[in-house]
């Protein structure tokens, strides 16, 4: 039990957090709102005649209106013939009581929006008509970091983070570390844009855009898999290596554009980072595809095994005729690769290429890497823990900033985060040696 | 000079009574009394194991003794820590040494108690006392010197001048003159003959019987941890040290074999690297088990290490079935059919962090996979049966091995490499740190192994196991092949250690 709180301990945080910010974004919410005007309009229909009397009043205000025209269209769906929309001032509404009572037939009930709801005109009308129902909808409780559209922005923000992770993990894995995937990805995002330019610009369409992609990705990964033979070669540090080939392939990206962006791409750049397919955001699907992937090779391959056991023991997996060297230049190859879409993606999302995009990213991908239980001593960690890593950042990020969190804060806090995972980590070492 | 010391027996410097230090699964010492005078010299002897490292490692304070007592000039002492060591006057010299080789003599010499002037070290000053401390051992070299520019000699040295300058009255040295040349050996032994006469006490551990001989007034042998002989050096003959040392019956703790050897599975020639292996050459056929036996250091493992292709070779040739072999790592040497049980366990045989049957698959992913996808059933299924015939206890195939005996974890490196079935298995310390019961099953494999016409070699420190199971002894000597035995019935162990240790009658 208290093994697979340690092992799975992440996903309670992550959970922890969503709960937490769920409740501290929660607002009063719905008295004009279009969901209440469908539910409300619906009970109506259930509990009345068709040729019943209805009066359906909103405010002159944007949202109140909005009720209103739902309402009355939900209801006349229903074949409700004799619904009469009301929208305007309580002298409004008064003025059409008094044609309905000069006509012989007053409404049996009104449906008013929220804020209608606290005219007084409404009690005065009620001394005319005893029997007279008002109706107005409840005020709901709605979080607003659970809303749709916050949750995509929650993936959004973390989707290239969290793509470059899953090579981050890999390298870890084996007891390395890459400093140059933020660097790879501004260059991925300023080759493929150029490439797009190149070929045809703003009028290309999306095969360009396709091959602008490839030729970026397996760029960075030629990129990351010449570190990886520097690293496994002739011994230097991952830590230097990386760290060199960070500084050459930031310092080529501004080369390559003379320091601007690039924006004339063609318009089906966007599809990957900002279209959606089925009605699921394709960055949700390059999420859900890649981690699969990863995750089916890291546990299911001979070769995910090799990168498990090269950075448990590396002698010991040399001496058990484990390729260590072909299996170091493999992660830092995938981990060029990663960065490589990683800009590509990030490119899609911004519409353009810049040569100063992902700055810091390495540090916010070992982060996710680190806060999702992978040991940076290598040889233990898991690709969906990453995933989960990634989103305990993102989701801590957008929670701040619904709260209103100064940026400053923010970085506090995520700092405070990756320490209790780092010590997360030596608690669970230790326990595993004690059991 | 010698026997000397019985005139100051009054005033025992170091008296250790009743010592007793229990380990997990082994008592490493039991009941060890030691006494040390003022301007004495004892050496301290045992084989591999007997206990000596761990009695000398409670006198710097890296151990505690669970029973028994420490007096230093008649009082109990607990020694806690290095620092407690110091306080006490005594000063260990390991054979790893202390000293940071990226800074200077004089900086080592100072480490921790650095000499301060208005808040800053006062190099001058440190150089000043430290050209001193080095004169008084006769050492000229530049205190400015980085320590890892020194020679092994060189170091020992300064670490004897680091001993003397916190005033240290019992010095303990392991093993000091193992990585020395001749004359350098010379050169310590005028040393610790001026610091006996200064009034120091010293415990020399070595293996040389002629060290002892020449330098030490008293001696004491430890065996599996208990004292079995001590006397004065001048009264006993070397035979009756040896008998000391070993004399262990042999009993019926190897089970028996028909030895049926066929043809010739492996053949080294003319092997070579640095100076650790030296123009090695032998053969192993299939169905013999050979020992190779020889000291610590004597470069057995740096020899097998080359036949399985862990280290690459300066110069030789590795046969394998008749065949050249030239294999540049240790994945072509499995392909080639050679697998090495290595001594160091954990180091290079597990990968600690992991399950069994994941380190029990990885040299064999390549029968348990399919076009790269894992098939971990079979895996399962096959390290279930291997840990069956081994009995290994284990809770499960996902148990990780850092919970496992150290009996067990061996089973699992055997698991694995026998799954590999591999015709030559180089066994590298097999049985260290194992309790007897698991040896015996060990031993048997071995003989199973033979029996199926396998060529094994064992390297082991441990001269009873060397002569209880192979048919053939080879014994190494700093990094060369010296000797070879047919083990017979007659073979004593005498004649293997009489090999592995007299260098001066190959001289």
């Amino acid at each position: 039990m208290k093994k697979y709180l340690i092992n799975y301990g992440m996903v309670l945080v992550l959970i922890a957090l969503c709960a937490l910010f769920s409740l501290l974004t929660l607002k009063r919410e719905g008295a004009t709102s279009a969901a209440a005007a469908g539910r409300l309009a619906g009970e109506i229909a259930a509990q009345y005649e068709p040729t019943d009397l209805i009066f359906v009043v909103g405010a002159g205000k944007k949202d109140s209106e909005t009720f209103a025209n739902l309402a009355s269209e939900f209801l006349e769906d229903a074949s409700f013939s004799r619904v009469e929309k009301v929208v305007g001032s309580p002298r409004d509404l008064r003025q059409a009581w008094d044609s309905a009572k000069a006509g012989d037939t007053l409404p049996k009930v009104i449906i008013v929006s929220g804020d209608v709801g606290k005219w007084t005109v409404l009690r005065s009308l009620r001394q005319d008509a005893v029997d007279l129902e008002i109706v107005m909808p409840r005020e709901r409780l709605v979080s607003d970091f659970l809303k749709r559209t916050n949750l995509l922005a929650v993936v959004d923000r973390i989707v290239v983070i969290a793509v470059i992770a899953i090579g981050m993990t890999l390298v870890i894995l084996t007891g390395g570390i890459d400093l140059s995937v933020g660097s790879l990805l501004a260059l991925s995002a300023v080759i493929a844009t150029l490439v797009m330019k190149a070929m045809g610009g703003l009028e290309a369409g999306w095969e360009v855009v396709l091959s602008g992609f490839v030729i970026a990705t397996l760029c960075c990964g030629l990129i990351g898999g010449v570190g990886g033979f520097l690293v496994a070669q002739f011994r230097v540090a991952p830590f230097i290596t990386t760290l060199a080939i960070m500084m050459i392939t930031r310092g080529a990206a501004f080369m390559l554009t003379g320091g601007f962006s690039i924006y004339q791409v063609p318009e089906s750049l966007t599809w990957l980072g900002q279209g959606t397919s089925f009605g699921v955001p394709n960055t949700v699907i390059v999420l859900i595809v890649l981690y699969t992937t990863a995750h089916i090779f890291m546990s299911h391959t001979r070769f995910g095994r090799y990168i498990y056991a090269v950075g448990g023991n590396e002698e010991a997996a040399r001496l058990s005729g484990v390729p260590v060297k072909a299996v170091v230049i493999f992660v830092y190859l995938v981990g060029g690769l990663c960065a490589g879409f990683g800009g590509c993606i990030q490119a899609s999302q911004l519409n353009s290429g810049a040569p100063n995009l992902g700055t810091m990213f390495e540090l916010y991908v070992i982060a996710a890497v680190v806060v999702g239980g992978t040991s940076l001593s290598g040889g233990s960690g898991k690709i969906v823990g990453t995933l989960i890593g990634a989103f305990i950042i993102s989701v801590i990020q957008n929670g701040m900033n619904l709260l209103g969190f100064g940026s400053y804060l923010q970085q506090v806090v995520l700092g405070a985060v990756i320490l209790f995972a780092v010590l997360l980590d030596k608690a669970r070492q230790r326990g595993s040696v004690k059991t | 000079m010698r026997g000397d010391g019985k005139t100051k027996d009054l005033i025992p410097l170091l008296e250790m009574r009743g010592i007793q230090k229990r380990f997990p699964g082994v008592l490493a010492l039991d009941g060890v009394d030691l006494s040390l005078c003022s301007g004495e010299v004892i050496a301290l002897l045992g084989e591999n194991g007997a206990g000596k490292s761990t009695l000398i490692k409670m006198l710097g304070g890296a151990h505690q003794p669970d029973a028994g007592e420490i007096r230093i000039d008649g009082k109990v002492v607990e020694i806690h820590s290095a620092a407690a060591a110091r306080r006490n006057g005594i000063a260990v010299i390991y054979q790893e040494f202390n000293l940071v080789p990226g800074l200077t003599v004089a900086e080592n010499l100072f480490l921790g108690r650095e000499t301060t002037r208005f808040g800053l070290v006062d190099h001058r000053a440190e150089r000043k006392l430290a050209i001193e401390w080095l004169q008084r051992i006769g050492l000229d070299i530049d205190p400015d010197r980085p320590c890892g520019d020194l020679t092994v000699a060189q170091q020992q040295a300064v670490e004897i001048a680091k001993a003397l300058s916190f005033d240290a009255r019992i010095l303990v040295m392991d093993e000091p003159s193992a990585v020395l040349t001749e004359q350098e050996v010379e050169r310590l032994f005028e040393v610790v003959r001026d610091l006996r006469s200064s009034g120091i006490g010293i415990i020399y551990i070595s293996h040389r019987l002629d060290e002892v001989d020449a330098l030490a007034d008293r001696l004491l042998v430890l065996r599996d941890g208990c004292p079995v002989g001590e006397g004065i050096v001048s009264e006993t003959t070397r035979n009756e040290l040896i008998e000391m040392m070993v004399g262990r019956p042999l009993e019926d703790e190897f089970p028996a074999r028909d030895v049926e050897t066929g043809k010739e599975r492996l053949r080294v020639d003319g092997l070579n690297r640095g100076r650790s292996v030296r123009d090695v050459s032998f053969s192993v056929k299939a169905g013999e088990i050979v020992g190779f036996s020889g000291l610590v250091g004597a470069g057995r493992t740096e020899t097998m290490r080359l036949i399985a292709g862990a280290d690459r070779r300066d110069s030789g040739e590795i046969w394998i079935d008749g065949e050249l072999i030239d294999y540049r790592s240790p994945r072509d040497a499995i392909a080639a059919g050679v697998c090495l049980l290595s001594e160091d366990r954990k180091g290079e045989g597990l990968v600690l962090g992991h399950s069994a049957s994941d380190n029990f698959g990885l040299p064999n992913l390549r029968r348990f996979s399919r076009a790269g996808w894992l098939d971990e059933a079979s895996e399962r299924a096959e390290f279930n049966r291997y840990a069956k015939q081994l009995a290994l206890r284990i809770s499960g195939p996902e148990q990780t091995v850092r919970e496992l005996s150290g009996g067990n974890q061996q089973k699992v490196v055997l698991a694995k490499w026998l799954a590999r079935n591999a015709n030559v298995i180089l066994f590298d310390e097999p049985t260290r740190g194992i309790d007897v019961g698991a040896k015996f099953e060990i031993y048997q494999l071995m003989n199973q192994l033979a029996a199926e016409g396998k060529a094994i070699i064992m390297v082991s420190s441990e001269l009873p196991e060397i002569l209880g199971m192979s048919d053939r002894i080879l014994v190494m000597r700093e990094g060369c092949l010296v000797g070879e035995i047919e083990n017979t019935p007659e073979t004593t162990q005498e004649d293997v250690l009489e090999l592995a240790m007299n260098q001066n009658a190959a001289a």
